[in-house]
């Protein structure tokens, strides 16, 4: 090499060290447009609001139809007749005065804490064996299909339910345990006679209700590209498919909302919760719930049905449209190196991380391209996740598989950062812990990383 | 390998470090005399100013509280009450710096919710139609004394968003009591001052005086932390300054986009004009309704022209003109017809929303005003920053 040479090299080796200053490995880079979960809806408030604002790319009636929905979702029902007509008719019988009151900032509930408390997001759904003509689950005899824990001033309320916790220890092939806790729940001060013997009894927690209208808006086909029902692949995941009533056409669809899938729509949930929870009828469920030995019809409705097909619509707008928060330090390399643990444990073989939506009645939500981070199938998550309660063509142990956008606001939101379909998980860490069945897998996997590596999957989840 | 050629080989690869070295540090807009830096000193200066207001106009209102409370007569019912609607005149300006992640409802501890909480069910504080004994007030038993903890806890205990139990509503509930009147009767609630004499009308009265008493005495302990935020050397004053400045300008331009478009024209204005429904206004026992509308728009123009009072700086206005004069005109454009737009509906509000004439002048102020989101949003990508108005 001659001098000048020498001089290149030299500029060379200085400019390699500008460049890649300490990083001595290559490092790891986003996908393009990854921090936008929502696709276009993606709102990039971040705040306590996170959950609660529209569908960034929402226009014309739509966007403020959602405002009167959100007012319909946020405020309390009052007992008829009242001054406001467009909100009287709660109960006789309920779970709470508002949508809000379970999907607090339209998120997500959790457990009671205390013996007695309320309004805290959990409701125990009933049944006994065998199913009802359209494929649904048997109620209770008395009780229904659902224990509602409150009620107007003039009804005895039906029961309350305590919740009890046993420790589980979990040890991780390092060396270090996690403690986690069992729930068992007891049905207390029943009021109209002893619940069925062989009651089946699925504690369901209220979820965070942002980008539903997105995941309505896949193409059937999409999903049931995922099915895998005899696990041919050999990657001992199956995903199965729900198919469910639909009260409005009155047949059988593919299920994609709720815990077990088990509903067909957003306007069936949302018809479905107002029935259930708030005992506010509608054109989809024209009958109130009450306990056997009491006669509906003493009571005061609000309506024939209580909400109108107008506002029930406009709550159902409200339910599709709430945006998806944006991802905060997506591109930290601690996340990505998270990020590719999460896909080589193969977490990603039931939550999916990109998925397109097509057409849709509301235009903002078509030909999205947007990461949930599910594939809204069933799973048989083992015996100690179970509810052994089916629903429809969902067994006692299998869960549908929840989206996973938005987990890292739930403390920020709700106060809390409690997971899983009844709240047992007290952060992320203990929700992966009670994987089994078809994850049981990845769940050995994740327990045999390093604790360096498991805190990257769980830094990687909370910036979803 | 001969000379020449690795020569050469060096030449291309130091030109291909040098390509990537700076590939994304070239300008994308031309040099700007509009510092971002001096935007957001005069937008802390403003906040500042507003809540200093507000904090004065709150004592103002606590000063005339406490003296109805001592001496329950008419006439110091009707000083509460004005000084209450003066009170609203500085505070419905600050709004504009909510939605912008800061101190005022950066999360579910920040104090707005204890300042400004609403929709309320009124029944949760007091007596209402058809319920004589309802409310805290009335419920000696669960809330034995009414003190600033026991109202600030009860003020939406877990998940209950409309049991309000203090701020400018509940105060304004236990002024005016329910707008139990026809719209176009144009008048607001009624409860007389009665209602807080002993041996007057409805009962607990030295309840009420003294319900009445603390929420006054919280709202100005509540003002005051947005001043300890705000002022020189507070917090969130010195974190904003040393932040990075595209992230506080996405910040603020959020927070008028997000007031404009959404709080204002949706949750205020649209919802009460498609219910047509009292309950779902802003100030409803008061029937102050359209002021706050007004003010909500005054507090974005200050953000958005940089001027509040006599203070006036370099401003969102001023950078984005600079930036594309053809869309800042547009904006300020947008901007002054939301205004007048707004001005032009009827007051008050419960009437603006009932009657037929009317009702198409509150829809053209509910549009105008998302436009003016939408612009404000066109604006933060001139800047080059992604911004939702939500």
């Amino acid at each position: 090499m001659n001098k000048q040479n020498y001089v290149l090299v030299f500029i060379l080796v200085t400019l390699l060290l500008n460049c890649q200053n300490d990083d001595d490995y290559v490092p790891l880079t986003a996908e393009l447009n990854e921090q936008f979960s929502g696709g276009e809806t993606t709102t990039f408030n971040v705040s306590s609001d996170a959950f609660s604002l529209q569908a960034a790319n929402l226009e014309g009636d739509n966007a403020l139809f959602f405002f009167t929905g959100n007012s319909l979702f946020n405020q309390n029902w009052v007992t008829a007749p009242a001054s406001t007509t467009a909100r009287d008719g709660l109960g006789p019988f309920f779970n709470a005065r508002a949508c809000s009151t379970c999907h607090f900032n339209d998120g997500r509930g959790r457990a009671p804490e205390i013996d007695g408390e309320i309004n805290h997001g959990l409701l125990l759904r009933l049944s006994v064996a065998g199913t009802t003509a359209d494929g649904g689950n048997n109620p209770d005899p008395i009780y229904g299909g659902q224990l509602q824990d409150q009620s107007v001033l003039d009804a005895v309320t039906e029961a309350g339910f305590s919740v009890t916790y046993t420790d589980v220890a979990v040890n991780y092939a390092d060396g270090t345990s996690v403690t986690l806790r069992d729930p068992t729940y007891t049905i207390n001060n029943l009021s109209y006679g002893d619940i069925d013997a062989n009651v089946e009894v699925s504690p369901r927690v209220a979820q965070q209700i942002i980008g539903l209208g997105l995941l309505e808006a896949v193409p059937e086909a999409t999903l049931l590209s995922y099915v895998d029902e005899n696990d041919n692949d050999n990657d001992g995941i199956s995903g199965k498919p729900n198919y469910v009533w639909d009260v409005e056409s009155q047949s059988k669809k593919l299920g994609r909302f709720g815990w077990k899938a088990n509903q067909p729509s957003i306007k069936q949930q949302v018809a479905g919760a107002f029935s259930g929870d708030l005992g506010i009828t509608s054109s989809l469920f024209p009958d109130e719930n009450c306990p056997t030995g009491v006669d509906c019809d003493d009571f005061i409705n609000g309506g024939t049905p209580e909400i109108t097909d107008e506002n029930l619509n406009k709550v159902a707008l409200y339910s599709s449209t709430l945006a998806v928060p944006v991802r905060r330090n997506y591109d930290d390399q601690n996340v990505l190196e998270g990020k590719a643990l999460f896909n080589s444990i193969n977490c990603t073989g039931c939550h999916i991380a990109k998925m397109e939506s097509g057409s849709h009645e509301i235009p903002a939500l078509e030909n999205q391209t947007f990461r949930p981070y599910t594939d809204l199938l069933l799973h048989d998550m083992g015996n100690d996740l179970a509810d052994n309660r089916p629903d429809f063509d969902a067994t006692g142990n299998e869960w549908r598989t929840p989206p996973l956008w938005g987990i890292g606001l739930i403390e920020t939101v709700n106060g809390h950062t409690n997971l899983l379909h009844d709240g047992r998980a007290r952060n992320i860490e203990e929700a992966i812990l009670w994987h089994g069945g078809e994850a049981e897998t990845s769940k050995v996997a994740f327990m045999n990383l390093s604790s360096e590596k498991r805190e990257q999957v769980i830094d990687f989840l909370n910036t979803l | 390998m001969n000379f020449k050629f690795t020569n050469l080989f060096y030449l291309l690869t130091l030109v291909l470090f040098i390509a990537s070295c700076s590939s994304d540090d070239s300008p994308k807009t031309p040099e700007v005399t509009i510092e971002k830096s001096d935007v957001i000193e005069n937008y802390a200066t403003i906040v500042f100013a507003s809540y200093q207001e507000a904090l004065a106009d709150a004592e103002d209102l606590e000063v005339a509280i406490n003296a109805f409370t001592t001496t329950p007569t008419d006439a110091n019912f009707t000083a509460a009450k004005d000084a209450w609607l003066v009170s609203r005149e500085s505070y419905g300006q600050t709004e504009a710096f909510r939605f912008a992640n800061g101190p005022i409802d950066i999360d579910d501890d920040a104090p707005e919710g204890l300042i400004n909480s609403w929709p309320l069910d009124e029944n949760y504080i007091d007596y209402v139609e058809g319920n004589e004994d309802s409310g805290l007030i009335n419920d000696a038993t669960t809330f034995p004394t009414i003190t600033k903890v026991t109202l600030v806890e009860g003020n939406q205990p877990g998940t209950e968003e409309a049991s309000v139990s203090i701020g400018y509503h509940a105060i304004e509930f236990l002024l005016w009591g329910q707008d139990t009147t026809d719209p176009s009767e144009i008048l607001a609630g009624q409860r007389p001052y009665t209602d807080f004499v002993d041996g007057g009308t409805a009962s607990n009265q030295d309840r009420r005086r003294e319900y009445l008493d603390v929420c006054a005495d919280l709202l100005t302990d509540h003002l005051q932390l947005m001043i300890d935020e705000w002022e020189i050397g507070g917090a969130y004053r010195t974190t904003i300054l040393a932040e990075d400045e595209n992230t506080v300008l996405v910040n603020i331009i959020t927070a008028i986009a997000t007031l404009s478009k959404s709080e204002l024209a949706g949750e205020r204005m649209f919802v009460a004009y498609d219910n047509q429904d009292q309950e779902d206004e802003h100030s409803c026992f008061s029937d102050n309704t359209h002021r706050d509308i007004r003010l909500n728009l005054a507090g974005i123009a200050n953000v958005y022209r940089g001027s509040y009072g006599t203070i006036s700086g370099d401003s969102l206005e001023d950078l984005i003109i600079e930036i594309d004069a053809a869309l800042g005109a547009e904006v300020s454009a947008q901007l002054a017809v939301a205004e007048a737009a707004v001005d032009a509906t009827a007051t008050p509000f419960d009437f603006a929303i009932t009657d037929t004439a009317e009702r198409v002048k509150v829809l053209a102020a509910v549009n105008a005003l998302q436009d003016l989101g939408d612009k404000f949003v066109e604006g933060g990508a001139a800047l080059g920053l992604s911004i939702t108005a939500e």
